[in-house]
């Protein structure tokens, strides 16, 4: 059976993304293909997460720009880091992981009538089955991370953004999320996740992007990841020279 | 004193305690879920500050137009609305965080109406414009506060996935194309409006009474958003109608009782309530072992 074609692509052409006129992605150019599997690694402090923020659009940029092709921003699949989501907040597991299905219900569509099946389906997937009643506030950190990505498998989007998808899990969450991860890969999907163990980035992603104040490297991650890039792009917060004239559109100072 | 007597016959014999019951009902409704809301945005003290930044606009419609609620409602939505967006702007554009310039705002407004309340001297109505007195409901305000109740629910039930959404997950929201801020702006609005509904019946100052206190005692029992939706609209109705019985028999200020009430069940919810209420974390149920127990036997 063919399976459906996914081509979502990003170009990206001499981004800046600042805070407060503090760049936290400075004039980043370059392209994740369509189907490739991309991890974006770098210190503290160096823009990742700033990035998969201005490709959802969440964030604008302040110079360059963003060509998304092949999907509609808004179909775009987006795990956010955990600490932004409240997970105090009294729903469901069922719910948080229906709202994968925003897509077809929208604001004020019902739920699809397959729509409940997808959902245990999503979690049995994920090692959840028979849950789904539960309030997410009694998981641990491992089972809500499987809760975002059962929402992020009913999302079945063709571009997923993940934002440290294994911080602070234990090995065998990890190795199952990894392994989902995988199989999106497999079907075609295009796939950009930020990370900071550099084990599973050699293990499991063919393209690396490292993102540091001092060096930017983009490619294959066997030639970007070597002790050589590592060591200058530093590992280390260099703070922004506020005294430093003011760089200006065109190279004008 | 028989129970009919206590209960019911106030009730049966009294138009304006029909009307003030109907009224309580009907705030109830809308106040419970707007209540709940807040308190699950973390905007538990927004619903207070609300009610003082809509002090001027009341009374400057009281001046021009008497004692007349569908001008002070008008006059104080006005007032609110323009200080929560004025608040919103400017926590949006500048360095301040939206607690510190709704602050900011609320004060300047509470400020401006005591002023032009003291300046028009002494009058007894403008008390009701602060106390309220839900005895004086006539078929006019209750008509209003129907009215508020209803467009509140309708509303509510169209951006309620947004809401929701947005305050569990605003990144999410964002992703898929949802502007948060819009159904923020709504929200407040619909703020605002509850809380001139609570007017005439509670007075300014209180009117967030019925608001907060049931939705603050529901979280110490309900699990989910609906649960809350309806604990929180049970004890708010449930206040108004002990609150009028205890003012009737009592000879209490009617408004006062029916917050007092409410704080009374709110109390009783810290101490007793199921989901996270005092006796349950210090009293607590043996816990399971593993294996887990239906597979000891």
């Amino acid at each position: 059976m063919e399976m459906p074609l996914f081509r979502a692509a990003i170009k990206i052409s001499d981004l800046t993304v600042a805070y407060n006129r503090v760049p936290a992605v400075h004039h980043l150019s370059g392209t994740f293909a369509a189907g490739s599997l991309t991890a974006v690694v770098g210190p503290n402090g160096a823009g990742k997460s700033t990035l998969l923020k201005a490709i959802t659009g969440t964030l604008k940029a302040d110079e360059g720009t963003i060509e998304i092709s092949g999907i509609a921003p808004r179909h775009i699949a987006y795990l956010p880091q955990r600490a932004q989501i409240d997970q105090t907040f009294p729903i469901s597991i069922n719910d948080a992981v229906a709202l994968g299905l925003w897509r077809q219900a929208g604001i004020l569509g019902g739920v699809p009538a397959t729509g409940q099946e997808s959902v245990a389906e999503a979690l049995a997937a994920l090692g959840l089955e028979g849950l789904g009643e539960r309030p997410i506030g009694s998981l641990s950190v491992g089972q809500f991370q499987r809760v975002l990505f059962a929402r992020l498998l009913l999302q079945d989007s063709a571009l997923i953004l993940l934002d440290e998808p294994f911080a602070g899990l234990d090995m065998p969450t990890a190795s199952d999320l990894m392994r989902q991860i995988a199989v999106w890969h497999k079907e075609g999907r295009t796939i950009v996740a930020v990370l900071h163990d550099l084990t599973q980035v050699n293990q499991l992603f063919p393209q690396t992007l490292l993102l540091s104040r001092g060096k930017t490297m983009w490619g294959a991650t066997e030639t970007v990841l070597t002790s050589t890039n590592l060591a200058a792009a530093g590992y280390a917060v260099v703070p922004w020279e506020t005294a430093a004239p003011v760089a200006m559109a065109g190279g004008q100072r | 004193m028989t129970v009919y007597h206590a209960l019911f016959e106030p009730f049966v014999n009294y138009g304006f305690m029909r009307r003030a019951l109907v009224a309580c009902l009907a705030l109830a409704l809308g106040c419970g879920p707007i209540g709940v809301l807040l308190v699950l945005r973390r905007m538990s003290l927004m619903g207070d500050a609300m009610s003082h930044a809509i002090l001027p606009g009341a009374a400057i419609a009281f001046l021009i137009a008497g004692l007349s609620l569908p001008a002070m409602a008008f006059g104080g939505l006005a007032a609110g609305l323009c200080v929560a967006l004025l608040a919103g702007i400017v926590s949006r554009t500048t360095h301040l965080k939206e607690d510190a310039s709704l602050a900011g705002f609320y004060l300047t407004s509470l400020a401006l109406g005591v002023l032009i309340v003291s300046a028009r001297g002494s009058n007894v109505d403008l008390l009701h414009v602060l106390f309220g007195t839900i005895l004086s409901v006539d078929t006019a305000a209750l008509m209003l506060v129907a009215a508020i109740t209803s467009v509140t629910l309708l509303v509510l039930a169209v951006i309620y996935r947004p809401l929701i959404v947005e305050c569990f997950d605003p990144g999410f929201l964002k992703a898929v194309g949802g502007s948060g801020p819009v159904y923020h702006v709504i929200f407040l609005t619909l703020v605002v409006l509850n809380l001139v509904a609570g007017f005439q019946a509670l007075g300014t100052l209180m009117a967030v009474g019925l608001m907060m206190l049931p939705a603050a005692a529901a979280r110490l029992w309900a699990r989910d958003v609906w649960g809350l939706f309806w604990t929180a609209s049970l004890i708010a109705f449930g206040s108004g109608y002990v609150g009028l019985l205890a003012s009737y028999h009592l000879n209490t200020a009617s408004g006062p009782s029916i917050i007092l009430t409410a704080g009374i069940a709110y109390l009783s919810s810290i101490v007793l309530g199921r989901n996270g209420g005092l006796l349950q974390r210090y009293f607590p149920q043996p816990h399971y072992h593993h294996p887990p127990p239906e597979h000891t036997q």
